[in-house]
């Protein structure tokens, strides 16, 4: 029955569907994972980095971009299919021209609120018109406003957009946001690199082989944004796994 | 449509000067006219003359204004009201053409409104000078004659914006609009320091105008006197112009002269 209602954008099935949509949010699920955190002082954003072929310059394959000196995205796509990544490029240049637009008209910084309405509206004019396909990307949009106060938010291919205080995208994104679920606290994020840290984990619980497949970067209040090199996501993941080794002494202990 | 984006193609007639004012229609002109020439021949002529102040200080903007409305050398009205409320804390003193600065202060509270709905706060006040003085650069050439200074609290305390209709924006901490301008510039410049107490700036915007009604033809009637503070605008005063600038000269004695007199006496 569906196939007779998903070959245009523009009809609905007889029970309410959209399929075109849903097919553009399963191309979501099968793109590399990302994860982003809210913290007191700092936002972070992980990506997992799928390993780059020998000739390929690793520096051209970047998931996480700047918007505006303080706000960045980071997307989740099907990174097989050239096709879809070209989408992201396309939403962020709209995105960053918009930023600046609205710097000329407006005298202020963009929120994140408004640039992450402004990438969803973007994204629902594309599933109502005729002739195109929707974004195959969601996207985690994380910044701070004017006021110093950090935001997270999240989009998806059908246009909505929600605020989180940690989310994950992508591929096994229900087990990262089960494990976040876990383990975020309010208290603990007040720390910075607790709520770094606290990325990495759930980033590493579903990448395959540890810190040379992670992308990180974190923006501070009034900072810019700061992109993690491979020495430091190293630093981190070592001092994560000292803890688990700690953590599974304590636990021996008190067995025995 | 998908394939009028692709090709970047525009409907011919889309009337790109009446984005802010829907239905306006332009004036029709003989072909090869100049429009500002024409109009400065064959136009009407309108109402222009008047004083108009605003000061940013430690506790808010004082704005102040006369009264008269001019059309030459008649005095159209003689109680019109040149400051103009946009929202709770913004103001507008307006100079130029009175009509000119009703249509235009009506349009900005439009815009700030539909942003203020849209993005959940209100602009600032660079925001909202900034949007004025962009949509009025686009009818640059045409005669229009806008010169206000909007007065307002926003997230970053007290602040006060120039705007003119050429597209001219500056912010400063003194501002004098119209012909009696550079009277109350003097005066202005003597007494102003950013500590003022209350009081004393409402003294000194009220002997500011007083001395530019006294002598400047154009500018008379009565002085309106407005506070913005963090709560919001405050209409303070209303008084006559003549009535003000008599209570200037009356000798008031100060503290020292009353001590003096009842030691001698």
């Amino acid at each position: 029955m569906a196939s007779r209602y998903d070959r245009a954008i523009t009809v609905f099935s007889p029970d309410g569907h959209l399929f075109q949509v849903e097919y553009a949010q399963e191309a979501v699920k099968k793109g590399s994972t990302a994860v982003g955190i809210r913290g007191t002082n700092i936002v972070v954003l992980a990506v997992e980095k799928k390993s780059v072929a020998k000739l390929q310059d690793e520096r051209t394959v970047r998931k996480i971009c700047a918007l505006d000196d303080h706000v960045c995205m980071a997307f989740a796509v099907v990174t097989v299919s050239i096709r879809l990544t070209a989408d992201a490029r396309v939403v962020i240049n709209r995105a960053r021209v918009e930023c600046q637009s609205h710097k000329l008209t407006v005298e202020d910084p963009v929120t994140v609120e408004y640039i992450t309405c402004f990438i969803a509206t973007l994204k629902q004019k594309y599933t109502q018109s005729n002739g195109r396909r929707p974004f195959g990307i969601s996207a985690l949009i994380v910044g701070f406003d004017d006021d110093g106060i950090p935001r997270l938010y999240q989009t998806d291919p059908s246009g909505t957009y929600h605020a989180w205080k940690a989310n994950a995208i992508g591929r096994s994104a229900k087990t990262v946001r089960e494990f976040l679920e876990k383990n975020y606290t309010e208290d603990a994020m007040s720390n910075d690199n607790e709520a770094i840290k606290i990325a990495i984990r759930a980033l590493l619980e579903v990448v395959q082989s540890g810190g040379k497949n992670i992308e990180l970067a974190v923006i501070r209040r009034n900072q810019p944004l700061k992109m993690f090199s491979a020495k430091e996501i190293e630093l981190q993941v070592t001092e994560i796994e000292k803890e688990k080794e700690e953590a599974e002494k304590k636990k021996s202990k008190k067995n025995v | 449509m998908a394939l009028q984006d692709v090709c970047n193609w525009q409907a011919p007639d889309t009337q790109e000067s009446s984005l802010h004012l829907p239905q306006v229609s332009g004036w029709t002109l003989p072909r090869g006219c100049d429009p500002q020439a024409f109009l400065q021949i064959h136009g009407p002529k309108l109402a222009h003359g008047t004083t108009t102040l605003a000061f940013r200080f430690r506790h808010g903007v004082i704005a102040a204004a006369d009264t008269r409305s001019s059309c030459g050398n008649y005095v159209a009205c003689p109680a019109s009201q040149k400051v103009i409320p946009v929202h709770q804390h913004l103001l507008g003193t307006t100079s130029g053409t009175s009509a000119d600065c009703a249509t235009w202060y009506r349009v900005l509270q439009r815009e700030l409104r539909l942003r203020a709905l849209r993005e959940g706060q209100l602009p600032s006040v660079a925001s909202a000078a900034k949007l004025l003085s962009t949509m009025m650069s686009r009818y640059r050439g045409l005669d229009l004659c806008v010169a206000t200074a909007l007065c307002g609290w926003d997230r970053s305390g007290p602040a006060l914006f120039y705007v003119y209709s050429n597209g001219t924006r500056l912010q400063g901490d003194i501002f004098s609009v119209g012909s009696g301008s550079p009277y109350a510039y003097g005066v202005l410049d003597r007494g102003y320091r950013y500590d003022m107490t209350t009081q004393e700036a409402y003294t000194l915007a009220r002997r500011a105008v007083a001395h530019a009604t006294r002598r400047d033809a154009y500018s008379g009637g009565s002085v309106d006197l407005f506070h913005v503070r963090e709560s919001g605008w405050e209409y303070v005063s209303q008084d006559d112009a003549c009535v003000l600038y008599a209570e200037l000269w009356e000798p008031k004695p100060s503290k020292e002269e009353e001590e003096t007199s009842k030691a001698q006496s």
